[in-house]
């Protein structure tokens, strides 16, 4: 055990608390030095992908909170996955600031509703928010929807209410945002492939 | 992507032209310098800046921007003129020999056809000249004066490097320089990998850039192969997985596509997209699209799509034209959009002519915004002063704003640019009461749903006979939207090989789209994607990087479409007798039985090689086109067209069409354009190494890295207009102004062009108004409302603008 003069007092003044340290056979050497543990050692890790560009660097997420009851797991390092093939554990500048992504300030946290001319949000439930969001659709569908054009064939469309989809989002959101907004008969619709 | 990521370190030579790499892709670029270092690869940056990507290439050239078909048809034309091609794989696997139309014509800019009016073009003679037997005529000595060949060659003539650096700048040496390293991958055993991005993507001839270039690598033989192809970098995550799901307006998943209002005959609208082979023995893949459509309408009406009710063919909406991004603000602008969804897109930044937006997004009933950030869209009627000048009071639009979750809270597969679906896993809950996307998507659904059930309403019955057989109908689980996108037999399915036995027994995940039947007795959302949730289980989470051939292609990592194929028409990588061109990279061969090796050969796996069938599968010729027959919308050679907003006034190839003849532009936006006179430099937007679009402002670390909103001019522009670097600018174009600081640069050179000097401005787009970086103006606010002719992408990368201190 290496000590300095000083420590020494800050030692004996701390009296049976110093000497009983040394008296459960460690030395206070080694309880100094477990107060820097590393500090992945006992997380929880996710394997991900990055969520930015098209090369989908392989992640792995660091969370803490063992998800027991009342335990929320919370992202507090995201690193590259050296295991995966094409980034082979690096990450760029943005994919390294990640976690700053999913713990941002301005991450949105409940649904809002900002009414004609208002100056501000308003926070509303998800019940009101898709209540709400459905009505509209479904006046603006059943005024404008047309069945059959002009020269009299069937055409099924709607094509006053558009719908632009992400970028970002998973293959399986796509497919269930695909299948919902075709059965309207919506022909808006987009993504961020046009641009 | 033909190729991948990881297959770049195979390239000899590797183009990055259009993009770059090193700074918006840069995991992906290691794999150029793990080419420069073990392979000796060559590398070619092509690029009006001296970019990061340019910064470590073996050459350089610069190029106005927007001109990359002059520079590339010069390259075309150099290797016809000197022979450079790769002979055999021209004459076997492209359509040089085949005999074009005798009314084919192209003179003075035009290609045959044109409606001035119309601004569009009347096709029938960009065409194959066929026989009785329905069959292309054939010149296999490539002698006939009409076969593509010679009418190619005669097209790019004009490109000459006297043409080429009077239109891009680029000095003629450096310009011959690099089609002399190009050439040398004309060799059976040496390839180039083209590397693009954006940065060909965004202009009004952005497609035809593309197929340029794809031009070169045919006659190169580098399509197929090992460290070759035509590689797109796509911008987003998961920007190809949405295309392969067919988000698009004209589109169903997998490439099929939506019918016309002409086309509500079910059997005329498969016929038109069910071709006849054009040439003998033919694999023409797409004679299955009944088989694809069919599963697809029974993936999503379950029981009530019926052979009687032509598989709910009348349930389809059908398209009076198309209503991508660009018509759909059009329409808002004309008071016929009500109502507006954004998912996890930010239309206010990443549309053209932020003021147009503005006035479109405020003539709405009603926008709804699925995000997990505050976007400027959501934010669009907020005053931010000179940033987002608006009054909030005079905007009736009423707005929903819904959390949605981020990629680490929730389950689920991106499919990267290499093609690969890759699964990921939630590490955390989302904040506070976020949402997954597909829970807000069924939430909405169910409600909508609901009202119809009850109130009835205007033709109810896709939307309440949408299959959703999900085990809690608000939150349909990843795993099962998977299951479903892949498909599953419906009825047990006979062994093609043994009709006595059962394949797949009702109610089985499909092992991939071989398997899908016209009969009803499969259901498949995305055939593509078939293969990726088996009876095996999830293909997509597999995560064995093993790579025995050592060339990259890693089998068992991952689920690449089609059918876990790494290298697409790799058939192409061998000889017509079915040997590997190149010995030392040999992906797939014919072992005598069957085709086999590294890859899944893109080849009937039984088809000898004495049998003729092409390499081109999806094609009914099964050739790769050097001319593009009807599918393009301004002509089957790619021709230079201006930008809409040009620094020189005119085409010097034909100074009576200078744009894009073919490209749609609304009447207000022609009004919109600006002209050099005014605004006398060439403009182009970009992206930095420590940004992501208008996301990463967000972001704590980005916002400290890259603070404040700035603009990059070159060394002489700059004493000319007498701004010194950290100088506050203004740069306006005919459509609005941004302020910013001055970067004064050494990257950017003038260039001569026709006679003319001319300057480029160079606008990183990273900042809005709202975020955590310092307030800055949306880019767009300059750009121009016009896109390509074929896929309506805006020109963000070529427009004019002024610059003079704030």
């Amino acid at each position: 055990m290496q000590v300095t003069r000083r420590q020494f007092f800050k030692i004996s003044a701390g009296g049976l608390g110093g000497s009983s340290i040394a008296l459960l056979g460690f030395s206070a050497g080694d309880a100094r030095a477990e107060v820097r543990e590393f500090k992945l050692a006992r997380s929880s890790e996710a394997r991900n992908t990055c969520p930015y560009c098209s090369v989908s660097c392989g992640l792995i997420m660091h969370s803490l909170g063992d998800r027991a009851k009342n335990a929320t797991p919370a992202i507090f390092h995201i690193e590259g996955d050296p295991d995966h093939p094409v980034n082979r554990g690096t990450l760029c500048p943005k994919g390294a600031g990640l976690v700053d992504f999913v713990n941002s300030p301005n991450r949105l946290r409940y649904p809002e509703y900002r009414a004609p001319g208002a100056k501000e949000w308003r926070r509303i439930s998800w019940d009101e928010a898709f209540a709400r969001v459905a009505r509209l659709m479904k006046d603006d569908r059943d005024k404008n929807f047309i069945a059959q054009n002009a020269a009299g064939a069937t055409v099924n469309r709607w094509t006053t209410t558009s719908f632009l989809a992400a970028s970002a989002s998973s293959n399986e959101t796509g497919w269930i945002t695909h299948k919902v907004i075709r059965s309207t008969g919506m022909l808006g619709f987009d993504n961020q492939a046009r641009v | 992507m033909t190729n991948h990521w990881v297959d770049i370190k195979n390239a000899n030579v590797i183009v990055v032209m259009g993009g770059n790499a090193a700074e918006a892709h840069p995991c992906g670029f290691k794999w150029v310098t793990e080419a420069k270092a073990h392979n000796h690869a060559k590398f070619i940056v092509v690029d009006p800046r001296f970019t990061r990507s340019a910064s470590v290439a073996d050459l350089y050239a610069p190029i106005r921007t927007g001109t990359d078909i002059t520079f590339l048809g010069g390259v075309i034309n150099y290797l016809l003129s000197h022979g450079k091609i790769q002979h055999e794989y021209v004459r076997s696997y492209t359509n040089a020999p085949l005999i074009v139309n005798e009314g084919f014509r192209f003179e003075d800019g035009l290609f045959s056809g044109y409606d001035d009016a119309k601004r569009t073009y009347d096709k029938s003679t960009w065409a194959y000249e066929t026989g009785p037997d329905g069959f292309a005529k054939i010149d296999e000595t490539l002698q006939h004066p009409r076969c593509v060949f010679n009418l190619m060659k005669q097209h790019y003539s004009r490109y000459t490097p006297e043409m080429v650096n009077n239109i891009c700048g680029t000095p003629k040496e450096l310009f011959l320089q690099i089609c002399e390293i190009l050439a040398t991958t004309a060799a059976p055993n040496r390839t180039t990998t083209f590397m693009y991005a954006l940065g060909w993507t965004q202009h009004t001839v952005g497609s035809q850039m593309i197929r340029t270039a794809a031009m070169v690598q045919l006659l190169l033989g580098n399509v197929g192969m090992p460290g070759g192809g035509v590689n797109a970098l796509r911008g987003h995550s998961n920007i190809q997985g949405l295309t392969d799901l067919g988000l698009l307006s004209n589109l169903l998943p997998g490439y099929l596509t939506l019918p016309g209002e002409k086309e509500t005959d079910y059997r005329a609208y498969l016929d038109k997209r069910t071709p006849k082979p054009l040439r003998p023995n033919q694999f023409n893949y797409w004679s299955n699209y009944p088989k694809f459509h069919v599963s697809l309408m029974k993936s999503w009406w379950g029981d009530k799509a019926t052979k009687e009710n032509n598989w709910c063919f009348d349930w389809l909406p059908k398209l009076d034209m198309e209503y991508d991004i660009l018509r759909q603000f059009e329409l808002m602008g004309q008071g016929k959009m009500h109502g507006y969804f954004c998912q996890g897109f930010n239309p206010l930044g990443a549309i053209p002519n932020k003021a147009k937006l503005i006035k479109g997004l405020s003539q709405l009933k009603y926008l709804v915004v699925i995000d997990p950030l505050a976007t400027e869209t959501s934010c669009f009627w907020e005053n931010h002063g000179e940033y987002n000048d608006v009054d909030p009071a005079s905007i009736q639009t009423e707005v929903i704003r819904l959390p949605s979750t981020c990629f680490a809270e929730e389950d689920g597969s991106l499919t990267n640019s290499g093609r690969w679906l890759q699964w990921h896993y939630k590490g955390a809950e989302p904040p506070a009461e976020a949402k997954p996307d597909a829970d807000i998507v069924a939430g909405i659904f169910l409600k909508l749903r609901e009202l119809y059930q009850k109130e009835g309403g205007t033709f109810p019955d896709p939307l309440v006979n949408l299959a959703w057989e999900y085990k809690t109908p608000a939150a349909p689980t990843p795993v099962e939207l998977a299951k479903e996108y892949n498909g599953k037999a419906l009825a047990d399915l006979a062994d093609p090989k043994d009709p006595t036995k059962v394949a797949v027994k009702k109610g089985q995940q499909l092992d991939g789209y071989g398997q899908l039947k016209d009969d009803g007795s499969t259901a498949c959302g995305c055939w593509l994607f078939s293969g990726s949730f088996t009876e095996k289980g999830n293909m997509m989470a597999r995560r064995d990087n093993y790579d025995p051939s050592g060339l990259g292609n890693t089998l068992n990592w991952a689920f690449s479409w089609p059918a876990n194929r790494r290298i697409l028409y790799n058939r192409a990588s061998c000889d017509p007798a079915g040997k590997p061109w190149d010995p030392n990279r040999r992906l797939i061969w014919w072992d005598g039985a069957t085709w086999t090796g590294v890859d899944v050969p893109d080849i009937k796996p039984d088809s000898p090689p004495g049998e003729g069938m092409n390499p081109f599968i999806m094609q009914p010729e099964g050739m790769g086109r050097l001319f593009a027959l009807d599918k393009m919308a301004e002509g089957p050679f790619p021709e230079h067209y201006e930008p809409f907003e040009t620094p020189i006034d005119t085409n010097p190839l034909h100074p009576k069409v200078v744009s894009n003849p073919a490209a749609r532009v609304f009447k207000d936006d022609w009004e919109m354009f600006g002209t050099s006179k005014e605004f006398p430099y060439a403009a182009t937007t970009y992206r930095l190494t420590e940004h992501f679009h208008f996301w990463t402002k967000h972001t704590r670390l980005s916002s400290i890295v890259q603070p404040e909103q700035f603009v990059e001019i070159g060394e002489e522009l700059a004493r000319e207009k007498g701004i010194k670097a950290g100088d506050r600018v203004k740069v306006s174009s005919h459509r609005g102004f941004i302020k910013a600081v001055a970067v004064v640069t050494k990257r950017i050179k003038p260039l001569q062009v026709n006679g003319k000097t001319v300057h480029h401005v160079g606008i990183p787009f990273h900042w809005g108004f709202k975020g955590l970086a310092k307030k800055g103006f949306l880019a767009n606010t300059l750009t121009p409302f016009v896109g390509d002719a074929n896929s309506q992408t805006p020109e963000f990368k070529s427009f004019l603008v002024n610059i003079e201190k704030a």
